[in-house]
């Protein structure tokens, strides 16, 4: 099945990279001058990306990414802190290198894999996705990952799991909210239901911008749902289950009223405390009107079906 | 004389550091991957800063007994409403470049910003009522208007409390101080009640 997405965002709305390069490199030299005063030498690494030419999904849309400065510094990581540059430069403490995931439940095939055998057996592809957070900002990523779906085939689901648990990995070591208990329920757990879990948007992606995955987006291996809001595409997964039931989710146990199981993009439901009716894209600059938020994030033509007969309001 | 006015200018001049430090950060770039939230944070945190620093004046004229102070207060008060005009344009034209039907939404939907606007509008009559004549036209009225301040201050916590998603540090600072400066004065005009009590002979208390 090949579905195409049309929706463009027009260049004008975001920071044409090459001016943001250049006012980065103005910047850095700048910086670099008033270093070099202080004893300061600034290292310029050269590191090759870890994939090249990887083939495109035909899901991509023809949109602009956001500058990765911005995506590898503007992450929601509540394990770490709960402030975005502070959870960037913690998670680098968090070992990713060996890695497993276990998969079980109900399904045929259950066990517990590696992660570079889980990828040998997939075909990575590059997935420019929107990625919009209940926060109301969105950015547009490419994502190197592989369709969940592929995945959870090979274990072999039984007709009994109707949903998808995720679990994050619990490291309360390296993870100062989880030590102190902070917050949400640890570890960290999300859910689908097995139709997006299937869907081949839902991704499972390994990395961005053709390279590994930063820690703080959620290395080694991370959920990616673009028709939701971003804290269903849970990070640092380590357990999937397929379940009977419903499983609950640590941001809808935390505040049902405000965060639902679904959580599909909508504009036409506000959070109970603010507006998803504008988002503001980043990397567009001062002076740039917000983004209207569209429903399903952009993906109505290829996720509507699945949500055909059910009230988004009361599902929200 | 000479010395005092030196202070003051020192305190004028200080006000609008924080506005400086703003633009230097706007101009090298260093606010981030979300810079116009960033600005428009910034800009909130200050008003509400010197709204604390305009209710602690008070406080502390009443336990140092240095006089004088009003003029620090006037001037705290009206670096608080232009923080905090500053804050509301930043939200109007950085973020929504006045695009009016999605700013119209975007306020009906979000209630965390109704309280921004009660508390806003408390600022603004306050600081329409600062030049000296409307003081002496408004008399004993000036003064019950201007304790609206603490709704002001009230409102503005609940602003920035009811957009956050459960990380509640901040706010709950600020909350702690305007209750612990709201206490005092509560304490103090509750002890200058009793004590003028006991100066009546018993009987007629």
């Amino acid at each position: 099945m090949i579905i195409k997405t049309k929706k463009t965002i027009p260049a004008s709305e975001i920071t044409d990279p090459y001016v943001f390069k250049e006012r980065r490199k103005i910047i850095k030299a700048l910086l670099a001058l008033t270093a070099m005063g202080s004893g300061i030498v600034p290292v310029l690494a050269d590191n090759k990306p870890r994939w090249t030419n990887l083939p495109e999904s035909s899901f991509s849309a023809d949109l602009m990414t956001t500058p990765s400065e911005i995506i590898e510094n503007y992450t929601n990581y509540y394990e770490f802190s709960y402030n975005k540059h502070d959870s960037t430069k913690l998670a680098q403490q968090l070992a990713t290198d060996p890695w497993s995931v276990e998969i079980s439940g109900e399904v045929e095939k259950s066990g517990t894999y590696f992660l570079e055998d889980i990828l040998r057996q997939q075909t990575l592809q590059e997935h420019i996705y929107r990625f919009r957070c209940v926060e109301a900002w969105s950015m547009v990523i490419p994502w190197v990952g592989f369709a969940l779906g592929d995945l959870l085939r090979k274990a072999q689901p039984l007709s009994t799991a109707k949903f998808v648990k995720f679990t994050s990995v619990y490291r309360p070591e390296v993870m100062p909210r989880q030590k102190q208990n902070n917050m949400l329920e640890w570890p960290y757990s999300e859910g689908l239901r097995i139709d997006e879990a299937m869907h081949p948007l839902t991704l499972l992606a390994v990395g961005m911008y053709g390279d590994t995955m930063p820690k703080q987006n959620g290395a080694p291996l991370r959920l990616v749902v673009p028709w939701k809001y971003g804290f269903k595409s849970i990070k640092a997964i380590v357990k999937i289950e397929l379940l009977k039931k419903a499983p609950t989710t640590s941001w809808n146990k935390f505040a049902p009223g405000e965060y639902g199981f679904y959580a599909n993009v909508n504009p036409n439901v506000p959070h109970p405390r603010w507006s998803q009716n504008s988002e503001r894209l980043l990397g567009s600059g001062f002076f740039t009107p917000r983004r209207e938020t569209e429903l399903f994030n952009g993906y109505g033509e290829q996720v509507a079906g699945l949500y055909k007969d059910m009230n988004l309001r009361h599902f929200f | 004389m000479v010395k005092f006015n030196k202070l003051k200018l020192g305190i004028f001049i200080a006000c609008w550091l924080p506005l400086l430090w703003l633009l230097l950060d706007i101009i090298l770039d260093n606010l981030g991957g979300n810079a116009v939230q960033a600005v428009h944070i910034r800009l909130g945190d200050w008003s509400l800063r010197f709204l604390c620093m305009v209710l602690a004046i008070t406080p502390i004229q009443t336990m140092t007994n240095w006089r004088g102070m009003a003029e620090y207060r006037r001037m705290f008060g009206l670096f608080t409403f232009f923080y905090a005009t500053l804050h509301l344009l930043a939200y109007l034209v950085l973020d929504h470049f006045l695009v009016w039907p999605i700013i119209a939404t975007d306020i009906l939907e979000s209630s965390y910003i109704w309280f921004g606007i009660a508390a806003y509008l408390i600022v603004l009559a306050l600081a329409v009522t600062t030049p000296k004549w409307v003081i002496k036209l408004m008399g004993k009225d000036w003064k019950k208007l201007h304790r609206f301040i603490y709704l002001a201050a009230g409102a503005a916590i609940m602003h920035y409390f009811w957009q956050l998603k459960g990380n509640l540090a901040e706010p709950l600072f600020y909350l702690l101080v305007i209750i612990l400066l709201l206490g005092f004065r509560v304490l103090v005009s509750f002890k200058n009640r009793v004590v003028s009590r006991l100066m009546l002979p018993k009987g007629r208390r």
